[in-house]
């Protein structure tokens, strides 16, 4: 009876409060500059701007929580929160335990990192631990070693315990950058596998994904996804109008030249 | 924090600094060192109680009580600890929200469907609707219940110990005054143990002190996860671009630890006199010959 109650009091205030649905965004934090924490101790990057965009166009209030990589997919779906966007590619694996929405970015590439230009890819491979970089890794015929964040993965390098490290492109851009130490591969600097970030569901949630889906096609449309990539990963980074006027990702591929490394 | 923090990129030396060590991160940074000392002072007596209680189950004369306080001790003890804080929160967690959907929601609807729990949002605990405090508290509090059933089960075992070395004369002398059982143990065991579960005791604390890391399992953010996050290098997508300053970072959590620890030693020695004093027992006999009453 009291629980009743209580469960009562509960729905005449949600209903009071106002009519947008609390969404929970599980993200990592850890991967600029999709999603990081800022000074401020504030999650920011990419994914973050996109999401509350996302989440204002489906009329959801959304909190974001941030999570562990190793453990995201099972915190999802056992509901301590309803999504996650965490730079996490779309790949069949994945969709045997969870539901993706549509792709919002292109296919990106993923590159190598190491401290000579012609490193080793088939030696010490390091990677960040269930990310599909390190299931490549693994098939190239490389030793993967895992890292629990992708920023202990370049570490690795940087002291030598791998020869290379494989990550996100656009994950390493600022690394290679910043850095004195760190040189792209030759052609190993494009190297697509995935395709393309999605926001991750419980398979349940069919119809918060079918608002996702439109949300996602109607900043696609609009050139206002485009921007933010543009924004946040660069004027180099591959945009949805790129892609269109590439005539498809099929042309695009390894063979890319190495000339970005600088 | 400063107003001169405004804009980082333009800061150099000290004051860069400053205001680096003066962000929002490092105040989340130095607060979870608040974090792990609240946790320690809740989990230390919460512990204390239960192992109390597992102690006066294993010696009790009812046989089922008895049962219950001897298993719980065995298993805890024989288990992994990783393990059984992997498994208190989940298993509550989903417990709680399991018996909540059953009142709370269509009772028709299996919680269970393929590999997803789901309950419905009214059942939620805490509700998505809650500020984010409230799920920070919970995670706190499922933590702070698996620290103290694990280290509830060791303490049980050093108690039960304990009341097994204070000297049946004691224990006689108390019967011929016509004490009854349970007067025995209030006035003349329980005191009397304490000499001898202190040294178990203080172990346990020490290892405790050195086990809050395992909170981060827990998706409470603590003081480890805090300087791996901060030390590792940062790009300049960040306000406050660095290089690899783990190692420094790690440096300041030892000597935390160590602080804390050698803290923990004065004050059990202290303890440890003080119980010591005044009893009739071979260890109290010995300290006070040893002039260690302190």
């Amino acid at each position: 009876m009291k629980n009743l109650l209580i469960a009562a009091a509960v729905l005449a205030l949600s209903a009071g409060a106002s009519l947008a649905e609390p969404l929970r965004m599980g993200t990592e934090g850890a991967y600029p500059p999709y999603n990081f924490v800022n000074e401020k101790g504030e999650v920011d990057g990419f994914e973050i701007e996109l999401g509350n965009e996302l989440c204002k166009r489906i009329q959801a209030e959304c909190t974001w929580v941030r999570n562990d990589w190793d453990s995201i997919i099972p915190n999802l779906v056992s509901g301590n929160y309803d999504t996650i966007m965490a730079g996490m590619n779309i790949t069949d694996e994945r969709r045997k335990s969870i539901a993706f929405s549509d792709a919002y970015t292109p296919p990106p590439p993923s590159a190598y990192v190491a401290l000579t230009p012609d490193a080793d890819v088939k030696g010490i491979v390091a990677a960040q631990t269930n990310t599909i970089q390190a299931g490549y890794v693994a098939e190239s015929g490389a030793t993967l070693v895992e890292f629990a964040t992708g920023e202990e993965a370049i570490a690795a390098v940087r002291n030598g315990e791998a020869d290379a490290v494989f990550a996100d492109r656009d994950f390493l851009v600022p690394f290679e950058r910043d850095s004195e130490d760190l040189v792209w591969v030759d052609g190993q600097d494009r190297v697509v596998v995935g395709e393309g970030l999605g926001i991750g569901m419980r398979q349940s949630d069919t119809e918060l994904k079918a608002r996702f889906d439109k949300a996602i096609a109607d900043m696609k449309a609009d050139g206002s996804l485009d921007a933010l990539i543009v924004k946040w990963l660069g004027a180099e980074a591959k945009t949805f109008a790129g892609m269109a006027a590439e005539g498809g990702a099929a042309t695009d591929a390894a063979a890319a030249p190495a000339a970005a490394s600088n | 924090m400063f107003a001169m923090c405004a804009d980082p990129k333009a800061l150099e030396g000290l004051a860069w600094m400053l205001c680096y060590l003066t962000s929002g991160t490092h105040m989340l940074f130095y607060a979870s060192f608040g974090t792990v000392l609240g946790l320690l002072a809740v989990t230390a007596p919460a512990a204390l109680l239960l192992g109390f209680l597992g102690a006066l189950a294993a010696r009790s004369p009812v046989a089922p009580l008895r049962w219950i306080g001897r298993t719980y001790a065995a298993i805890v003890r024989g288990v992994p600890d990783v393990v059984f804080f992997l498994f208190v929160p989940i298993a509550l967690d989903q417990g709680i929200e399991w018996l909540r959907s059953r009142v709370l929601c269509d009772p028709s609807v299996p919680v269970r469907q393929g590999n997803e729990f789901v309950v419905c949002a009214a059942a939620k605990m805490p509700l998505s609707t809650s500020p984010e405090w409230v799920h920070d508290l919970y995670g706190i509090a499922l933590a702070v219940a698996a620290f103290a059933f694990v280290f509830g089960a060791f303490a049980a075992n050093v108690l039960y110990g304990a009341m097994g070395a204070v000297p049946r004369a004691q224990l006689e002398t108390a019967e011929a005054y016509g004490m009854t059982p349970r007067q025995i143990d209030r006035r003349i065991l329980i005191p009397q143990m304490w000499t001898y579960a202190l040294p178990g005791l203080s172990n346990l604390w020490m290892i405790l002190i050195k086990a809050t890391p395992l909170l981060f399992l827990l998706g409470v953010e603590d003081i480890v996860y805090w300087a791996r996050e901060l030390g590792g290098s940062k790009t300049t997508t960040y306000a406050y671009p660095h290089g690899d300053w783990r190692v420094w970072y790690f440096l300041a959590l030892l000597v935390f630890y160590l602080g804390m620890t050698w803290i923990s030693q004065r004050l059990i020695d202290r303890l440890a006199g003080r119980l010591s004093r005044g009893q009739a027992t071979m260890a109290g006999e010995a300290m006070r010959k040893a002039g260690t009453t302190a």
